[in-house]
């Protein structure tokens, strides 16, 4: 199980690092909220992987809190560009 | 075998995240970029987290992995119709490659050009 979630954990570090590329090449705000977002989402995957490898729920706390705010950014800055324009 | 399941939902689940991160770098506009990304947003989740809850052992810490799991599916798509809606509102241009355009046609399209 360890060499699968560190597989896992690797693909999940490529995929956060395409996201930061994505997020820092110059594009449209939108563009930058979807790679934020994606970025959210492996991010919470990454935990989700770590609490499969140490078999605790130690990180699940933090698991909540991340996907809960990140619905709440998206939203905000969707609304924010809606009123300011891209 | 439960071993055998969790780590094909957990490589999966990643593979997933993978491909929406190359998606985001290949495709050619915001909302088909949107297409790529949301798609490990909901499925991609549900696969690591499936797989994350045959591993953990205690009940309260799948408790917490399926709550993650329901708002993960109420809100995922809420968040991601409202960036799209408030992309193309703020005239964000289409790929040239864009076959039809229905809101555009539509009367009364708050579609700024430009």
């Amino acid at each position: 199980m360890t060499t699968v979630t560190t597989i896992a954990l690797a693909a999940l570090a490529f995929a956060g690092l395409l996201c930061v590329v994505r997020l820092l090449r110059p594009g449209s705000l939108a563009d930058r909220v979807v790679a934020l977002d994606s970025l959210l989402v492996v991010i919470v995957s990454g935990i989700a992987v770590l609490a499969a490898r140490t078999k605790e729920g130690i990180f699940l706390d933090a698991l909540v809190i991340a996907s809960l705010l990140g619905f709440v950014g998206t939203v905000t800055v969707a609304r924010f560009i809606e009123r300011r324009g891209a | 075998m439960v071993d055998v399941i969790a780590a094909a939902l957990l490589l999966s689940g990643t593979s997933l995240a993978v491909i929406a991160g190359i998606g985001l770098h290949r495709f050619p506009d915001v909302f088909a970029r949107m297409h790529a990304a949301t798609k490990p947003a909901t499925l991609g989740l549900v696969l690591v987290l499936a797989g994350a809850a045959l591993q953990v052992d205690r009940p309260g810490a799948v408790a917490k992995l399926l709550l993650v799991l329901a708002f993960q599916f109420i809100t995922a798509p809420v968040g991601a119709h409202m960036v799209g809606r408030a992309a193309y509102r703020a005239g964000t241009e289409l790929s040239p490659d864009t076959v039809v355009d229905e809101l555009a046609d539509a009367d009364g399209s708050p579609r700024r050009k430009g």
